[in-house]
C-alpha cells in the first residue's frame, strides 16, 4: 500500500507493506539513515524518531501507524542550519564514541526535554533507556543537563 | 580518477593479513603490474576514502593550495578516538593549523599499490597510538622540513634561518612570511628527508592537551558514516541465517516456499548459511524466516554449557603445559604456614557491537570493490581477493566509521560472506546485514576460562608459592596456530604469565581446551577474564595473610614501581583507608595490560536484600604519554561500562550446541540509570612510553568490585557474571 508522512517536513510517499516497520522505510525506501537498526524489538533505541512530536522506537512501528503523521529524525533536527542544543550539548561534552547510537540518544533526549525542561538525574534515569555500548552515560547526562540549562528562557 | 603520487619504487609488495577462521593469506604480487584504483561510486558524502589527491608531503599529509590540511588515517575509528589522535601526532610535528586539519582513511588499494606505505592497518591491541606514534610524528617532521624547504627555496635563503608555526613559515631575519599552502605544491616535489629530529615532549603543543574530535560533528548529525549506511545505485540487500550449531552446515533449503514473494530477488546458498536477496532488507529477512532449512549440525549438536565448563575444568586435572617453573613448588608448599587454593570461572561472552555485522560488496568483471566497517582493512581486503578469486590489485577496501569493534571486527566472517554473496550477483552491488540474533549467535566469543589456584603463605604474611593453573579456550588455535608451542598458548596466559607480583616459587601451567564454540578478541582479551581470577585470588591471599589488600599488594609491587605508582594513584584518589559511611566497603585491584598500567577502587554497599550499589568507581591509569586526555577519560569510562556488563550480567549459555541468547532482552546491556554515578578518573602519565587507552582500564574492574563485594558481605565471588551470586550476608 501507499503509505503517505510527512518526514523532517517534506511529504514522502513509500509503496510497502503496511507492517513494514518505519525504521526500514526509513532507511531502505527513502534514504534516511540516521535513524540505525540495533536489535529490532525495541530494545536498544538506536531507532529512535518522533512521530507527531512523540519518542518511537522505528524498528517496532508498523509503516500504516505512520502514515499521515508528522515523523522527525535526527537529520531534521536543525532549524535554518543551527544545530539543536541538545546537538549543541553533545558537540560541547564530547559525548559520541563510535556515534551509532547517539541518533537515537539524541532523538530521546530532545523529547525528554520537550516534556520536562529541567529533568533531575532520575527522570534522565526513567526517560533515557537507549543502549550506548561505547558507555557514554556520563557525558550523555552531562550534556542533558547542559542542554536543559542553555534551552532554558533568558528572563530579563 | 587520478592519484598524484610518487611511483613506489618498490618492486614487490606483500600483504599479509590474519583472516577470520584461520586464513593467514600472504600474497605476493608485481607492483608494476596493479592497476589504478576503482573510482568512487555514488556513495553518501561522508563515506569518502582517498578522495583527497592535492599536494602529497609523505604519503600520511595532504595540504590544500587553501590550507586544508588531510591527514590519512590507517586505522579504524570505532570509538576509540584514535582517528583525532594519531591526525594529533601528525600535527604536532607538522606545524599546521590544527583548525584546519581533516581525515580521511587509506583505500587498501592505495595500500597494496604502494607498498604498505602506511604500515599495519589492524586496529586491535590498543595498538594504533603505540606502535604507529614514532613513524606518524617522524611523517609530520619530514613534511615540515620540505616546506621550510621549499620556502626557503622560493626566498633564496639557507633553511636554517626558517620557522615553521600554525601553517606558517617564517624567515627569522626578514619576517617574511609563506602559508603551508603556497608552497606545499612545491614542496611536495622535493624528497622527504631521511632522518627528522623529533620534538621533546616539554616542546608538544598538542599531545597532552584536550582536543575536539573530529569525527564528532558527523556523528551529531546522523551523517551516513558507518558501514550500514552505505547507498549504492542499484544496490540489493541480504539477509543471512547461519547455521546454529556452530561447524555445522546446510542441509536443504525448501526456498520455493518463498517463491513470487515481494521483492525476492535470489536465495544464495554457502557451506554454512543460507542468504536472501531482495529489494530491501527487512523483506529480504522476512523471507529469510519462511525458508525452512535443514541444518546438518554435525558432530556438536549435543553440546551444552555444562558439557563444555566440565571438558575444559577436566583440562585441570589432565597433564598440563608448564609455562613457568621457579623455585620449588611443591616443597614451598610442605613448608608453609597456611596453603589456600581456590578455583575461578569465566563464561563466553558476545562483544555485541550495537551495529550488527554488516558489509556491503560488488563484484563485477573480475574485480571487486568492498565497504565495511571493519577492525582490519587488509584483512578485509585479502579475504575479498581470496573469496572472489580475483587478485589482490583488482581490490578496493573503503573502510566506513564502525558502530563499536571491541575486538569483534578483527574477523572477516561477515566480509567473505559479503564478497560470496556479491560474487552469486555478479555486476550488483549487495549490502549484507546481520540480524542481531545471528550477531548474538556467531560471534567470536570471549573463551570460556577456568583458573585454579594454590598459594602457601609463610607465618611473616609472605606468600612463598603460587601454583596457577589455567583451563582455556585458545584464540591463537584458531588463527595463530603456530605460536602454541607443546600445547602451551602464552597469550591465553594473560594477566598471569606476565603477572608483576614477586613470589619465590611460582609455577604457572595451561591446559588447551577448545570446544566448537569459536572465541576471539574481545575488549582487553584474556586480561579481560584473568585478571578477575588473579586479583580476586591476590585479596583471597591478603585476607588470609591478614593484611590489608593495598598493602598486601604493595609488598609485592617492589620491582615494579609503574604498576605500584597507579595502584597508589588510585589508592590515594580513593583515600583508602580513611573511614567511610556505615555499610560502605572497598575493594582494589591492579593489572597491566597493553602496554599501559591500571589501577581500580570500587566502593559499593550491598543491602540486607542482596542489592548492590556501586557507589563509586576511582581508576587510575599510566599510558606513559596520554595523546588527547579527553579521549582516554572517555575510555576509562567506556571500560567502566563495558566491563561491568560483563561482570554484572554478561554471559553467552549454550544448549543442543547453539547459543541461547538471542538479543538484548536475554544479553543484558548497562543502562544509564545502572551506570556509576561517580567515576574518578585519574590520568597519570608517567611519560618515557607510549601504551594503551581502550583496553587497560578495563582487567582491574572486575577483581576490584568484587574484592569491594567480599569486604561488605564475606562471599568471595569465585566466577562470572554476579547475577548468579546471591549477595546476602552469610
Amino acid at each position: 500500500m501507499m503509505i503517505r508522512l510527512t518526514v523532517n517536513g517534506t511529504p514522502r510517499a513509500a509503496d510497502v507493506e503496511p507492517e513494514m516497520p518505519l525504521l526500514w522505510v526509513l532507511r531502505d525506501v527513502l534514504d534516511v539513515k540516521g535513524p540505525k537498526y540495533g536489535c529490532g524489538i525495541a530494545q536498544c533505541g538506536a531507532c529512535t524518531v518522533h512521530v507527531n512530536g512523540e519518542p518511537v522506537r522505528s524498528c517496532s512501528l508498523p509503516a500504516s501507524a505512520a502514515a499521515g503523521k508528522q515523523v522527525l529524525t535526527i537529520e531534521g533536527l536543525a532549524q535554518r542550519g543551527r544545530m539543536h542544543p541538545v546537538q549543541k550539548a553533545w558537540i560541547d561534552h564530547e559525548v559520541p564514541q563510535c556515534g551509532y547510537c547517539q541518533s537515537g540518544q539524541i532523538m530521546a533526549a530532545v523529547a525528554l526535554l520537550k516534556k520536562n525542561p529541567d529533568p533531575s538525574d532520575e527522570d534522565i534515569d526513567a526517560a533515557m533507556t537507549n543502549l550506548c555500548r561505547c558507555g557514554t552515560y556520563v557525558r550523555i547526562r552531562a550534556a542533558i543537563h547542559a542542554a536543559a540549562r542553555s534551552m532554558k528562557p533568558v528572563k530579563t | 580518477m587520478t592519484i598524484g603520487f610518487r611511483k613506489s619504487r618498490r618492486d614487490f609488495l606483500k600483504v599479509s593479513a590474519a583472516a577470520g577462521g584461520g586464513l593467514a593469506l600472504q600474497l605476493t604480487v608485481p607492483a608494476g603490474a596493479l592497476a589504478q584504483s576503482p573510482g568512487r561510486r555514488g556513495t553518501s558524502g561522508a563515506l569518502r576514502s582517498y578522495t583527497d589527491t592535492g599536494p602529497e608531503l609523505t604519503a600520511w599529509i595532504v595540504i590544500h593550495p587553501d590550507e586544508r590540511v588531510v591527514i590519512r588515517i590507517a586505522r579504524s575509528e570505532m570509538g576509540q578516538g584514535s582517528s583525532t589522535g594519531l591526525a594529533m601526532l601528525v600535527a604536532e610535528e607538522l606545524e599546521c593549523d590544527w583548525k584546519r586539519v581533516r581525515t580521511e582513511f587509506v583505500p587498501t588499494s592505495e595500500q597494496v599499490r604502494r607498498g604498505r606505505v602506511w604500515g599495519p592497518m589492524a586496529t586491535s591491541g590498543s595498538r594504533s597510538i603505540r606502535d604507529s606514534q614514532e613513524y606518524l610524528r617522524r611523517a609530520g617532521a619530514a613534511a615540515r622540513e620540505m616546506l621550510v624547504a621549499a620556502a626557503a627555496q622560493r626566498w633564496k635563503v639557507p633553511e636554517s634561518e626558517c620557522d615553521a608555526e600554525n601553517g606558517l613559515i617564517i624567515h627569522r631575519p626578514s619576517q617574511r612570511r609563506l602559508r603551508f599552502g603556497q608552497v606545499a605544491q612545491a614542496a611536495s616535489k622535493l624528497e622527504p628527508p631521511r632522518d627528522v629530529k623529533l620534538k621533546g615532549p616539554r616542546d608538544w603543543n598538542l599531545i597532552g592537551k584536550p582536543a575536539r574530535r573530529l569525527d564528532i560533528p558527523d556523528k551529531v548529525t546522523g551523517k551516513p558514516i558507518f558501514g550500514i549506511d552505505v547507498q549504492l545505485p542499484g544496490m540489493v540487500y541480504a539477509a543471512i541465517a547461519q547455521c546454529p550449531v556452530f561447524r555445522g552446515k546446510v542441509g536443504s533449503v525448501a526456498d520455493e516456499r518463498i517463491r513470487g514473494l515481494r521483492g525476492l530477488i535470489k536465495v544464495v546458498r554457502l557451506e554454512d548459511a543460507v542468504a536472501v536477496v531482495a529489494d530491501n532488507w527487512w523483506r529480504a529477512n522476512r523471507m529469510l524466516k519462511l525458508v525452512p532449512i535443514e541444518w546438518d549440525a554435525g558432530a556438536d549438536g549435543g553440546a551444552s554449557t555444562e558439557s563444555i565448563r566440565e571438558f575444559v575444568r577436566f583440562g585441570l586435572e589432565d597433564s598440563m603445559a608448564v609455562a613457568r617453573n621457579d623455585g620449588d613448588i611443591e616443597t614451598a608448599f610442605f613448608s608453609a604456614e597456611k596453603l589456600i587454593e581456590a578455583e575461578y570461572y569465566a563464561p563466553f561472552l558476545n562483544h555485541a557491537p550495537l551495529e550488527p555485522m554488516n558489509c556491503t560488496a560488488l563484484v563485477k568483471n573480475g574485480r571487486v570493490e568492498v565497504w565495511a566497517p571493519t577492525q582490519d582493512a587488509e584483512a578485509a581486503h585479502a579475504v575479498a581477493a581470496a573469496t572472489a578469486g580475483v587478485p589482490i590489485e583488482n581490490v578496493e577496501v573503503h573502510l566506513t566509521q564502525l558502530g563499536g569493534g571491541f575486538g569483534r571486527r578483527s574477523f572477516q566472517d561477515y566480509t567473505r560472506q559479503a564478497v560470496a554473496i556479491a560474487k552469486a550477483m555478479e555486476g550488483t552491488p549487495v549490502k549484507l546485514l546481520w540480524s542481531r540474533e545471528e550477531d548474538m549467535q556467531h560471534d567470536y566469543y570471549r573463551p570460556m576460562t577456568l583458573m585454579r589456584f594454590k598459594a602457601g603463605i609463610d607465618a611473616q604474611g609472605n606468600v612463598t608459592a603460587l601454583r596457577v593453573r589455567e583451563a582455556s579456550h585458545s584464540i591463537m588455535a584458531g588463527i595463530r596456530p603456530e605460536q602454541i608451542k607443546e600445547g602451551l598458548d602464552r597469550h591465553a596466559l594473560g594477566g598471569i604469565i606476565d603477572s608483576p607480583y614477586s613470589v619465590p616459587n611460582l609455577r604457572i601451567e595451561f591446559a588447551m581446551r577448545n570446544s566448537h564454540v569459536p572465541v576471539g578478541f574481545m575488549r582487553a582479551v584474556f586480561h579481560s577474564q584473568n585478571p578477575f581470577m588473579r586479583e580476586s585470588f591476590v585479596d583471597e591471599m591478603a585476607h588470609a595473610a591478614g593484611t590489608d589488600p593495598y598493602e598486601f599488594r604493595r609488598a609485592m609491587l617492589k620491582t615494579r614501581p609503574r604498576d605500584l605508582g597507579v595502584l597508589d594513584a588510585a589508592a590515594k584518589a580513593a583515600a583508602w583507608g580513611s573511614a567511610l559511611p556505615a555499610g560502605v566497603h572497598r575493594g582494589i585491584a591492579v593489572q597491566d595490560s597493553h602496554g599501559s598500567y591500571a589501577a581500580a577502587v570500587f566502593e559499593v554497599s550491598v543491602s540486607d536484600a542482596g542489592e548492590l550499589d556501586i557507589r563509586r568507581v576511582v581508576v587510575a591509569v599510566d599510558p606513559g604519554h596520554v595523546v588527547n586526555p579527553d579521549s582516554a577519560e572517555a575510555q576509562v569510562q567506556s571500560c567502566v561500562a563495558y566491563g561491568l556488563t560483563s561482570a554484572l550480567w554478561g554471559e553467552i549459555t549454550l544448549k543442543d550446541g547453539r547459543v541461547e541468547q538471542s538479543n538484548f532482552n536475554d544479553y543484558r546491556i548497562m543502562k544509564i540509570a545502572e551506570m556509576p554515578r561517580r567515576i574518578d578518573v585519574v590520568l597519570a602519565p608517567s611519560g618515557g612510553f607510549w601504551g594503551g587507552m581502550g583496553e587497560t582500564p578495563l582487567a582491574p574492574l572486575a577483581p576490584a568490585l568484587c574484592n569491594a563485594i567480599f569486604a561488605a558481605t564475606g562471599k568471595r565471588i569465585r566466577s562470572l557474571p554476579l547475577k548468579h551470586h546471591d549477595l546476602r550476608r552469610a
